[in-house]
């Protein structure tokens, strides 16, 4: 990975969908990068394109046009199955429901990407990710016997079990409360330090102010680029709102 | 490995939904159960039906008055078949014994009780041709026929329903209006479906033909015994020939009579038999195809409840191939399921239900064939379900609530 080139570069992405009243324009023209080690959030309200950004990113969808450049491989043309491989080697998801496979245990989990990439003993990597995420001992509990933010840590170690160019997470903390979501923003940051290249898709701005750059979308463009002051574990604190303090 | 993953997870959701899974295998326990018992009783008709065809006697030759095929109910215009014709078969090499026989059906009294049963004329040499045994008295012998004796040897059943537990030798039994003394009683062989062959009475053919029936000259049939099996079709052709000439035949005549032999009846026996197990099989295997829509059904259910799990894999990095192979497993391993208990209730089934004389007669290849019916069946009906599975876009599988 060179640090001084973009992980991840969009050029021109344009994403139109097909309705009875007429096309819509759900991308115009997107430029975006983000570089290795980067803590990125992408926001806008509902209906802004960051839903079909998100899954242009994570390569769940292709462009109409443009190009789309993720860690040195041109993905824009790619298409069913050569996009699972991607997403496999390249995607870690977060997602605001977890989506856990439900009758797994948590390691079975987390090996379920292994499993897909052809390796045969996959377990010895997915308990060290689950030791990352802090919860090596809960791992043969199933997603239902789990708590949320203990559900959304297994789903992480699912996300960096395969070692992927980046991690996408769509609103991490959006079915968490505040102290959970903390926590997991503080995990979110412990795996940047350690040089993961993170994506956060989120309409919440305190979300995103925990990242060091954030792009805002809406009408599917790219209004603005902020940069974000780094924010310190204690300043974390910020984003608890105060009803949710008091209960 | 993602094999073994997979199977362990499709036994998990197999096991999440019991009563579906136990309804759905149903369709494919009855199915292959059916197949089993039919398949199973078709071959026990067939053995049954062997065993008798082999206890009447080794390498035995039947002629019969008439040909079947041409002219069943021109009888009377044919030659008849005649003592001298059987005579006549003597000289051919390869012969052992020859029998003329006529049959009938008459009330047998004793006393004041009787029954119902067939009535044969034959020679002396009838039993050692049809491999009968006599268990207390003997066989009449070439004198009796000679001299028209009027003595029977009756079978085993035919003493049990006249005498019970008495012993019948020695008595005198009427046969329609003529007396009969008893001077020896069959060892029995077994019924088989309408043949019994137990409750018959054996006369001497020339007694049988002037005093029962009338001073009949046609004989119903002749029966021989040839030396080696090898000696079937020559004699057989020789039989033809001497028969022909006897009965003035032209070059261009069809036989007036019909010569079976033994090899020609068991494969005859063999086809009918096989005929009816295929007949019996195909019907049961209809049940199969019932269960086969069953799983299929449930499979699209399936699908359809979990495609937020097929998105989440597909997010992971499932390629088309391992949605579409999860849900052939999962389709299969409700099939195979269904098949071994279907294979079990058939065996049990058909080791217990007796129909008539015989019980199903259950041969290893059958559960083979069940088995990968089963199998082929999950594949065929689970393909559809899962390629459907596979096919699913993502996106619209993740947002699925």
């Amino acid at each position: 990975m060179e640090l001084d080139k973009p992980l991840l570069e969009l050029k021109q992405i344009v994403k139109r969908y097909h309705l009875d009243a007429g096309d819509v324009l759900a991308l115009d023209h997107i430029n975006l990068q983000i570089m290795p080690r980067e803590m990125f959030a992408i926001t806008g309200p509902s209906g802004s394109g960051k839903s079909t950004l998100m899954n242009i990113l994570g390569c769940l969808d292709v462009a109409d046009e443009g190009e789309y450049i993720l860690d040195g491989e041109d993905v824009s043309e790619l298409q069913g199955d050569e996009l699972s491989v991607i997403r496999n080697r390249k995607i870690g998801f977060v997602f605001q429901s977890f989506n856990l496979l439900p009758r797994l245990s948590a390691l079975e989990n987390v090996e379920m990407p292994l499993l897909y990439a052809g390796i045969r003993n996959a377990r010895g990597a997915a308990t060290e990710a689950l030791e990352t995420v802090g919860l090596a001992e809960r791992m043969h509990h199933e997603p239902a016997q789990l708590s949320g933010g203990q559900r959304q840590r297994v789903a992480i170690a699912r996300a960096i079990v395969t070692n992927p160019a980046i991690i996408l997470a769509d609103e991490p903390t959006g079915n968490l409360d505040s102290r959970v979501g903390r926590d997991i923003l503080n995990l979110f940051h412990d795996l940047n330090r350690q040089g993961r290249t993170i994506v956060m898709v989120t309409h919440d701005s305190n979300v995103a102010k925990h990242c060091a750059r954030e792009a805002r979308i809406r009408d599917g463009r790219v209004t603005d680029v902020l940069d974000h002051p780094p924010i310190g574990t204690q300043d974390v604190a910020d984003i608890q709102p105060p009803l949710a303090a008091a209960g | 490995m993602l094999f073994w993953t997979t199977i362990k997870l499709a036994l998990r959701s197999l096991m999440s939904n019991k009563l579906r899974s136990i309804l759905t295998m149903l369709g494919m326990i009855i199915g292959v159960a059916a197949v089993i018992a039919m398949l199973a009783l078709g071959n026990g008709a067939k053995a049954s039906i062997m065993k008798w065809v082999s206890q009447m006697g080794k390498n035995t030759i039947t002629v019969f008055p008439h040909n079947p095929r041409i002219a069943p109910v021109l009888n009377g215009a044919a030659e008849p078949l005649t003592i001298g014709d059987a005579r006549a078969l003597l000289s051919i090499p390869g012969v052992k014994y020859v029998s003329p026989v006529v049959t009938t059906s008459m009330p047998v009294k004793w006393s004041n009780y009787h029954t119902y049963c067939s009535i044969i004329g034959c020679a002396s040499t009838y039993i050692l041709i049809h491999d009968f045994r006599v268990q207390s008295g003997q066989m009449f012998n070439y004198f009796d026929v000679r001299d028209m004796a009027s003595v029977a040897v009756i079978g085993p059943e035919t003493a049990t329903r006249l005498f019970g537990s008495q012993n019948p030798l020695g008595h005198t039994i009427t046969i329609g209006t003529v007396r009969f003394k008893i001077i020896g009683v069959l060892v029995p062989k077994g019924r088989h479906g309408w043949f019994d062959p137990d409750n018959q009475v054996l006369l001497p053919y020339t007694t049988a033909m002037t005093k029962l029936m009338g001073r009949q000259i046609s004989l119903n049939h002749i029966d021989l015994q040839v030396q080696h099996a090898s000696d079937l079709s020559p004699v057989q052709e020789k039989i033809q020939t001497i028969l022909r000439i006897r009965h003035s035949l032209l070059a261009g005549d069809t036989d007036d009579f019909w010569i079976s032999n033994q090899l020609q009846v068991i494969k005859m026996a063999d086809r009918i038999g096989g005929a009816f197990t295929i007949f019996l099989g195909s019907v049961a295997g209809i049940s199969l195809l019932v269960g086969g829509i069953g799983i299929m059904n449930i499979m699209l259910v399936t699908v359809t409840e979990r495609t937020r799990e097929i998105g989440i894999r597909k997010a992971i990095g499932a390629r088309q191939r391992d949605i579409l192979r999860q849900f052939l497993i999962e389709s299969v391993l409700v099939s195979l399921l269904g098949g071994f208990i279907g294979v079990g209730v058939g065996v049990i089934a058909s080791h217990y239900v007796k129909f008539r004389n015989f019980t199903g007669i259950v041969e290893p290849h059958m559960i083979v064939l069940a088995l990968s019916i089963s199998a082929g069946i999950g594949i065929f009906f689970g393909y559809y379900p899962a390629r459907r599975a596979a096919r699913l876009n993502p996106i619209e599988a993740l947002r699925y609530e």
